[in-house]
């Protein structure tokens, strides 16, 4: 069991979860306190223990169905279910074989009876996955092979066939109630298929095929529409971290000036003795920010993450300014703020702003051109200027003095590029001619880097410093 | 003293005496606490139990619960101690003339001591449940200050040593997850998220919190909730507000959901007016669109 363990959390540790040694060993005593008989026992034991963000349960779903499980059969009906797999990959598999699979599959589903349907999925991972001993591919294609020779998309439609409602909401309810049971039948064989690799090659080959990145390592420039709609919910966090960064934040535990009223006021109760000395709370001062947004097609997934993080920034504070632009620069604030929802703000940004000029191709000069002939007066010493973009400006005039001024105004500026930094400068990328205007320029592709920046972050104390490191950086 | 319980079942049943129930992943973990001495980090969205989580724990394990509701600006005298200046005060003038040191050792003693949560939680003679809610809501840096009673359930007051809990408490912690809680402090938990409750559950929470309510009308309440979860919201329903909006429905004797789904009985489960909006028009709702 500990040599299973640790293998697990090694598995863990290289996918990305932090799991410290402390947490490894109070998952070796939680073991000892658990009936190892029931998988979910041991599963809830584990993730307790040594899983402590939420964003990283489902990287730990997927590596606890490998390492531990449903229990490899003995070592005879795994030769035999193999034999037998062989013989179904010799076939043609498919044919006549699947479409009745299909219809038992379809009538135990429709019936809800669990024990037929575990059943019907052996059936269906062994004479169609085509899975063959010591092959080495990839686990995700059998599963896909699977559901596809099966014909997911169509029991879903058969299952729909058979809800007889009218009523709108009575109709809904059952479309949602068939598409929670074609979930549960995918991970019904992706956990079959993945305990038939497992018996076959052993679960630390079969995690390492089946790795997913997790939620704070994927390209925000490449994700899905899934994977972007769960970055959403971890923005919120790391938003309202980025905000209080960005305030002039005083150093911890400085009480404010003497309150010399209040301290009297005390004092009587002690007979005069001024012994409770009042402070005034010191001022909450308000970041100011002022992002400027490249929302061209090419920054399309990345726009919308970066309008995501700002709609959140916006929620919590009064003083974010917004700026979006393509080859022209619109200010795009009063579609963000408190009591607004992210769709029908970026709706209303395509519809309505006036971001495009030309052609509809980033243009950086133009856009900082139209800043600073514009909206130069919403900088005051007390902003952070947030430019996120790949600078990528289709060969057109960079206009870094525009930039420049910005800069100087500004009390900070920082450039945030999604874009991988061995391509900055190649092209029409001209992210150097920006950044020594920049107080930094950052690679942010993945919430990981973005974490990071937000952790480093620190302001220039004064405007005199700033511009002493400006000149020497 | 550690193992109130010889299994998580047994958590279940007393649970669900008290009207909480609770799935196998919550039992097992308050079960694994129990037995390492450990305290549960829960986390998830507002209104899905985890305060009443430590509250049934108190109940069902007899024990007095004391609360810490954390907020920005929570310091030190709030949360574990702080002198009594006024009484201070008063021992030394009734004392004036007596010898410097007796007076010292007598006016930094526990009598002049005032207690809150924490300590009372450390020194209490009974067995206790230390509830510390919404702990994201504290500064990073007073973060630190928690460790020591997490870890060792001891206190350590530089005027009189370090006092170390005559019986460990059972401690749970909450988070609603608007910032990144330290590692020092989650290393020190066992952590358990708490999402929405499925649609089987969320249907026998309801039957066992409003009895009142048929089977198929639990179901159908359930469902509706799921899907109204499932859009995204600015606040998805939590598990009290559908006991709610179940109980109101009821108290209105409608006999259908659909027909109970109107511009009023959604306010008990929705607090926005734009959500409210936006479910009526999801749902597909054309008998709320006509009248008006």
């Amino acid at each position: 069991m500990i040599r299973a363990l640790t293998a697990f959390v090694e598995e863990l540790r290289a996918v990305g979860v932090p799991v410290s040694m402390v947490e490894a060993i109070d998952a070796a005593q939680a073991i000892e306190h658990l009936d190892l008989a029931s998988r979910d026992a041991l599963k809830s034991g584990l993730s307790a223990t040594l899983v402590k963000q939420a964003r990283h349960l489902a990287a730990f779903e997927a590596a606890f169905d490998v390492f531990f499980g449903t229990a490899t059969p003995p070592g005879e009906q795994a030769a035999a279910e193999f034999a037998q797999q062989a013989a179904a990959a010799g076939g043609a598999g498919g044919g006549e074989g699947a479409e009745e699979l299909f219809e038992a599959i379809a009538a135990a589903l429709n019936a809800g009876d669990e024990e037929a349907l575990r059943e019907l999925i052996r059936r269906a991972v062994t004479e169609l996955s085509g899975l063959q001993p010591g092959r080495p591919v990839g686990g995700r294609y059998y599963f896909y092979r699977v559901m596809q020779r099966l014909g997911a998309d169509r029991l879903r439609l058969r299952l729909l066939e058979a809800v007889d409602e009218d009523d709108p909401l009575a109709r809904r309810i059952a479309e949602e109630d068939i598409a929670a049971l074609i979930e549960m039948l995918e991970t019904e064989v992706r956990r079959e298929v993945v305990r038939r690799l497992v018996a076959d090659r052993g679960p630390e080959a079969v995690a390492r095929t089946l790795r997913t990145p997790l939620l704070e390592d994927i390209d925000l420039m490449h994700a899905t529409r899934e994977e972007l709609a769960n970055i959403e919910t971890a923005v919120g966090p790391l938003a309202r971290k980025l905000a209080t960064r960005m305030a002039q934040r005083r150093r911890h535990g400085r009480k404010g000036r003497l309150d010399v009223r209040r301290t009297i006021r005390r004092s009587l109760q002690h007979g005069g003795v001024l012994l409770d000395p009042s402070f005034k709370p010191p001022r909450k001062s308000k970041p100011e920010l002022v992002l400027l947004c490249d929302v061209s097609g090419s920054m399309a997934t990345f726009a919308r993450f970066t309008l995501q993080l700002t709609f959140s920034l916006a929620a919590q504070f009064s003083n974010v300014k917004v700026f979006a632009f393509v080859d022209a620069l619109d200010d795009v604030t009063r579609f963000f703020g408190p009591g607004r929802e992210l769709g029908t703000s970026l709706q209303q940004l395509s519809s309505e702003a006036k971001i495009v000029w030309q052609d509809g191709h980033s243009d950086y000069g133009h856009a900082l051109d139209d800043f600073v002939r514009d909206h130069l007066s919403k900088v005051t010493p007390r902003s952070s200027v947030l430019v996120t973009g790949d600078a990528r400006s289709n060969y057109r005039e960079p206009r870094v003095e525009a930039l420049a001024e910005i800069a100087q105004k500004a009390r900070a500026l920082y450039w945030l590029n999604p874009e991988a930094s061995r391509y900055w400068n190649t092209g029409d990328s001209v992210m150097a001619r920006y950044a020594p205007y920049c107080d930094a320029v950052r690679e942010v592709r993945t919430i990981r880097q973005l974490e990071r920046f937000v952790e480093d972050l620190i302001l220039p104390a004064s405007p005199a410093q700033r511009a002493v490191a400006l000149a020497h950086g | 003293m550690s193992g109130q319980w010889t299994s998580p079942a047994e958590i279940a049943d007393s649970f669900k005496e008290l009207g909480y129930l609770a799935d196998t992943h919550i039992t097992q973990i308050v079960y694994l606490a129990d037995r390492l001495e450990k305290p549960i980090l829960t986390e998830g969205p507002a209104g899905v139990g985890k305060t009443e989580l430590a509250v049934t724990l108190a109940k069902a394990t007899g024990r007095r619960l004391i609360r810490l509701q954390c907020y920005e600006g929570l310091d030190e005298a709030k949360a574990l101690y702080e002198w009594n200046y006024h009484k201070q005060l008063l021992r030394l003038q009734a004392d004036e003339g007596k010898a410097w040191d007796d007076l010292e050792g007598d006016i930094f003693g526990e009598s002049f001591l005032l207690t809150r949560p924490l300590l009372d939680a450390i020194t209490s003679q009974e067995p206790v449940v230390l509830l510390i809610d919404e702990v994201d809501r504290i500064e990073i840096e007073t973060e630190a200050l928690l460790l020591e009673v997490l870890d060792s359930f001891q206190v350590t007051i530089p005027e009189l040593g370090t006092i170390t809990a005559s019986s460990r408490p059972l401690v749970v912690l909450t988070s609603n997850n608007t910032r990144e809680l330290s590692e020092a402090l989650k290393r020190r938990c066992l952590f358990l998220h708490i999402s929405y409750p499925s649609v089987e559950r969320e249907r026998e929470i309801l039957l066992a919190r409003v009895p009142e309510l048929s089977d198929s009308m639990a179901d159908r309440i359930a469902k509706v909730v799921r899907s109204i979860r499932d859009l995204k919201l600015r606040k998805a329903p939590s598990v009290s507000e559908s006991i709610d909006w179940a109980r109101t429905l009821m108290a209105l004797g409608a006999e259908d959901v659909a027909a109970g789904i109107t511009d009023d009985t959604l306010g008990v489960l929705l607090k926005y007016q734009d959500d409210i909006e936006r479910v009526a028009k999801e749902l597909k709702l054309a008998e709320l669109e006509a009248p008006s």
